[in-house]
């Protein structure tokens, strides 16, 4: 134990810069929270036989857009990285979302 | 001038260390990008096949119950991951190890939810190559299910490496790259969930 508490202390302050923008553990915990409440609105949604359709389509998409989002942003902490890391993963996910587009478009099933 | 020429040592000193980090957390994130790309090509071949089940079972088996509490394990991992993310930066091992432990013991969980939903899957007939639905369900959640067991290895291993006193060596993967691939793995879930599950319903 002595061993770790003198490596921690020699290693130098590589995150010192970056952690002060970050939430803090109350903030995580909270987040979390949103994340349970919004997937179990996400549940009921589904479930609603009111709704059918365009609506519950949408409604599922963008609160899965919503969970997605907090966690690339909050948890991934790409909201306070470099522009560079969010450059690359908006390649990436534009390229997938274009290609399922593409693929559906032309298997006509979208 | 003197002021400049310490300021040049200190650098110096640690110059391997600051080259190295943001090189490695770059790679991360193209390699996570690409992930985006691989997993957007399955979701997109299940969304084709998803009514192409050859006369045997189709999305009406799925346990939406079973599948939203795995959801909700997966989902709060995320949590104590970030949680140890949070402890590595301020040098408590302990609680990293803990954080630690507790996201690969979530991750199992899950996989365990996991194989024990394919097994009732099978045992109702969808099987691999009953239709192409079944194989691009199987896929699409296979691999997922490959990249959680990935995760909770190397969960398991910086939670070994904690005991060492190691997991402030940087020259290989640090919590900080982990917890990026853990989060990643949890938003393809919030995707598949969404997509293959709660659609289909």
């Amino acid at each position: 134990m002595t061993a770790d508490l003198e490596k921690a202390e020699a290693a130098p302050a590589e995150h010192d810069a970056d952690h002060i923008k970050h939430p803090t553990p109350k903030q995580y915990w909270l987040i979390a929270l949103i994340l349970a409440i919004v997937t179990a609105i996400e549940i009921g949604v589904a479930y609603v036989d009111a709704l059918d359709g365009a609506p519950v389509v949408t409604a599922l998409l963008v609160l899965g857009a919503i969970k997605f989002g907090m966690v690339v942003a909050l948890f991934m902490h790409l909201k306070f990285d470099k522009p560079l890391y969010k450059a690359f993963f908006l390649i990436g996910l534009v390229g997938a979302i274009g290609m399922f587009i593409v693929v559906l478009l032309t298997f006509r099933a979208l | 001038m003197a002021d400049i020429v310490v300021t040049d040592l200190d650098h110096t000193e640690h110059a391997d260390h600051h080259d190295v980090k943001p090189i490695r957390k770059t790679a991360m994130w193209v390699f996570l990008g690409s992930e985006c790309v691989f997993f957007g090509a399955m979701i997109s071949t299940f969304l084709l096949y998803r009514n192409t089940t050859n006369g045997g079972p189709g999305s009406e088996i799925f346990d939406i119950p079973f599948t939203s509490a795995s959801s909700f394990v997966l989902l709060m991992s995320s949590l104590t991951m970030v949680l140890a993310h949070n402890a590595f930066e301020n040098r408590d091992l302990r609680q990293t190890r803990i954080w630690l432990t507790g996201t690969a013991l979530l991750g199992a969980t899950f996989l365990a939810g996991q194989i024990f939903e394919f097994t009732e899957f099978i045992h109702e007939g969808l099987t691999l190559p009953r239709s192409p639905f079944g194989s691009s369900f199987y896929m699409l959640t296979g691999f997922h299910g490959m990249h959680v067991a990935l995760g909770v290895i190397l969960l398991a291993a910086m939670a070994v490496l904690s005991l060492s006193g190691r997991l402030y060596d940087d020259r290989g993967l640090n919590v900080e790259l982990v917890g990026l691939y853990w989060h990643f793995v949890d938003i393809v879930w919030i995707v598949i969930f969404t997509v293959v599950y709660l659609l289909q319903v």
